[in-house]
């Protein structure tokens, strides 16, 4: 029992590093480019949120929603100034570009908000429920319901709409796509919108776990373990990626003593590098095979 | 402008191309040895400091800048060097075989994390590396028999040729030497045969591999030499700190590594020195924009990661070559003058650039 109980706790914490991986392998997908700010914008999505909600006490849902725009319409803009100036260049570029920025929105975000500890009260703060014995919290509950939500509606919107296909078509071939009359620029700053949308929905469904500060930008360097298991740059594996790291995480905090100390903290970070070494590809990758020496 | 007539191959890869290299240098390093009558113990100890951080900074330039491997966790290294060193002296073994043994030490570390994690390519790697230096931090939190733990360890300051390391005045002289020692070393490699693969490997690595470069071996050796540089760094930056606690060895001093080399410049030994500078007195420079800025947001500690972040995104977009490819631009303006063209550094349209097969 206590072992299906853990596995409910990783999985919801799991599906939020499947979301912010999620974010990273939209982004890598079709640019090519790592966004190391990604958990950056969670944060920032964590903290609008608990503007609207938290300060000008909006309704839940609707602070959700507009905190979500928001964030959308910040990372349309991102990629349109900022990011696509520096197309072409080094990889090595573009990590210290966005590690960077990742810096400059935790220093905005301690400097307007300040570094103390937010939290806001939401419809599922505190209530828990039970079955047959387990305990399950509403919070884990939005969590897990949320992500299976937020992936159907992607999953519909990468399928069957137009946008969503010319989406696809630019990841795959960007001239082809180009050549085909689909705005390849302007699709790459809608998916940069994408993946920070994505983003602040796991911000906000994160906030009643961890509250809300700074260090919750932390998160996006454990998503990296989650895309790189689910091999970067499949969907499903992102989620799948997150959800085994945070199973992971939870076993490796409760049979601590059987392991080392402070296996919990570098979990992921153990996880990552084994997969690195031993299988780099990933679980989920398609065609796209990590390049060997 | 100065013509180089070149009858001799060997020319090539001299180390100083012509006499006004050997003047300038030469008065350079003269004033350097003079510097101690003229400036108190503070600026000794912040220049020893920078001297430090140079040394760090050529053994990443060599990785990044030379190799074009990028590295998130080279603290790690730092750690490595000045854990190694500090626990060394404290059973007793003499500065002069400390050195060399932490130097070895970092070698092998480099070597033995390089070997399985360099089969991985660009984003790869960075997002490896950074999974390695959280896993050193946590490991120098742990290993209390080695490293002290969070309690920390306080670093033996030996007697060395009869002076002491609390002297600022010798201590500065032992940076001094090995940061020229460093860079001839480093000089060195990047001019023989093992930094031409390097460079080659930045370049295009299926070119390298075509021209017959082992691309897993040399870009270990690469990693191994870079962990040997920055290991040295950490050796010294133990005496520099006195007492080493695990959370100076943290990601945000990776991160400030990389800022010396951006700001530096990439690719150039040069760049190193002037990103040491630039690094070494930001602190200086963010506490004057404290002044400056109205009090509500002067007084805020978010600002030194703003400054941090925004100096970094500055650098990348608008100056990618640094401070040494803006000095070389002044340069190239005075040589060519009045000819000179804007059009020379004008940025070229690029195209996205695919790693998929």
């Amino acid at each position: 029992m206590q072992l299906i109980q853990l596995l409910i706790d990783g999985i919801a914490s799991g599906c939020i590093y499947g979301l912010v991986a999620l974010g990273f392998v939209l982004i890598y997908k079709a640019t090519e480019t790592i966004n190391f700010a990604q958990g950056d914008i969670l944060m920032l999505g964590a903290f609008v949120a608990y503007s609207l909600i938290g300060i000008l006490g909006m309704d839940y849902l609707t602070g959700f929603a507009l905190t979500v725009l928001i964030i959308a319409v910040f990372g349309f803009f991102l990629d349109a100034v900022v990011v696509r100036q520096i197309i072409g260049q080094p990889a090595f570029a573009t990590v210290m570009l966005t590690i960077g920025l990742g810096f400059i929105f935790r220093g905005f975000a301690s400097i307007y908000w300040g570094t103390d500890i937010f939290s806001f009260s939401t419809p599922f703060s505190g209530k828990i429920t039970e079955f047959n014995g387990l305990i399950i919290s509403y919070v884990n509950l939005s969590i897990i319901i949320g992500t299976a939500v937020l992936m159907s509606a992607l999953y519909f919107f990468f399928t069957f709409s137009k946008i969503g296909v010319a989406m696809r078509a630019s990841s795959e071939n960007q001239l082809a796509a180009y050549y085909m009359g689909i705005p390849v620029k302007f699709i790459f700053s809608l998916i940069w919108s994408i993946s920070a949308g994505v983003a602040a929905v796991a911000g906000v469904l994160l906030a009643p776990i961890t509250l809300v500060d700074t260090s919750i930008s932390l998160i996006g360097l454990k998503a990296f373990a989650a895309a790189v298991l689910g091999g970067f740059g499949s969907i499903p594996g992102a989620i799948v990626g997150g959800i085994i790291i945070g199973i992971v995480e939870q076993l490796c905090g409760t049979y601590e003593n059987y392991l080392f100390e402070g296996v919990r903290e570098i979990s992921a970070y153990l996880v990552l590098i084994l997969t690195l070494i031993i299988y780099p590809r990933g679980l989920f990758s398609d065609k796209a095979e990590v390049k060997k020496v | 402008m100065r013509f180089i007539f070149k009858t001799k191959y060997s020319q090539d890869i001299n180390i100083a191309k012509h006499n006004g290299d050997r003047f300038w240098y030469s008065l350079l390093i003269l004033i350097m040895v003079a510097l101690p009558l003229v400036l108190d113990d503070f600026y000794l100890g912040e220049i020893s400091y920078i001297c430090i951080l140079s040394i760090a900074g050529i053994g990443l330039m060599i990785l990044s800048g030379y190799t074009g491997l990028a590295s998130l966790g080279h603290a790690a290294f730092l750690g490595v060097g000045a854990y190694t060193h500090a626990f060394l002296l404290t059973n007793g073994i003499p500065f002069y075989a400390s050195i060399p043994i932490v130097i070895i030490v970092s070698f092998l570390v480099g070597a033995a994390i390089g070997i399985p994690i360099l089969r991985l390519t660009g984003m790869y790697l960075a997002i490896a590396t950074l999974a390695l230096g959280f896993i050193a931090e946590h490991v120098f939190i742990k290993w209390e028999h080695f490293t002290g733990g969070n309690r920390g360890l306080p670093v033996p300051q030996p007697e060395f040729l009869g002076m002491s390391f609390y002297d600022s005045v010798f201590f500065y002289y032992v940076c001094l030497v090995f940061l020229i020692a460093a860079m001839f070393a480093a000089i060195n490699i990047l001019r023989s045969p093992t930094g031409r693969a390097f460079v080659a490997i930045r370049d295009s690595e299926i070119a390298a591999q075509s021209l017959g470069v082992n691309l897993g071996l040399y870009k270990a050796l690469s990693f191994a030499i870079s962990g040997a540089f920055t290991g040295l760094a950490g050796a010294l930056l133990a005496h520099y700190i006195g007492y080493l606690a695990p959370d100076i060895f943290n990601i945000f001093l990776s991160l400030t590594l990389l800022l010396l080399i951006v700001v530096g410049g990439m690719g150039s030994l040069h760049g190193t020195v002037f990103g040491a500078i630039f690094v070494g007195f930001l602190p200086q420079l963010i506490a004057i924009c404290r002044d400056y800025l109205p009090s509500s947001i002067g007084s805020q500690p978010g600002l030194e990661p703003m400054l941090f972040g925004l100096i970094l995104v500055f650098f990348i977009l608008y100056e990618p070559l640094g401070i040494y490819g803006r000095w070389m631009k002044i340069k190239l303006f005075f040589e060519l003058f009045p000819t000179y063209k804007r059009q020379t550094f004008k940025k070229q349209k690029v195209f996205t650039k695919s790693d998929r097969v």
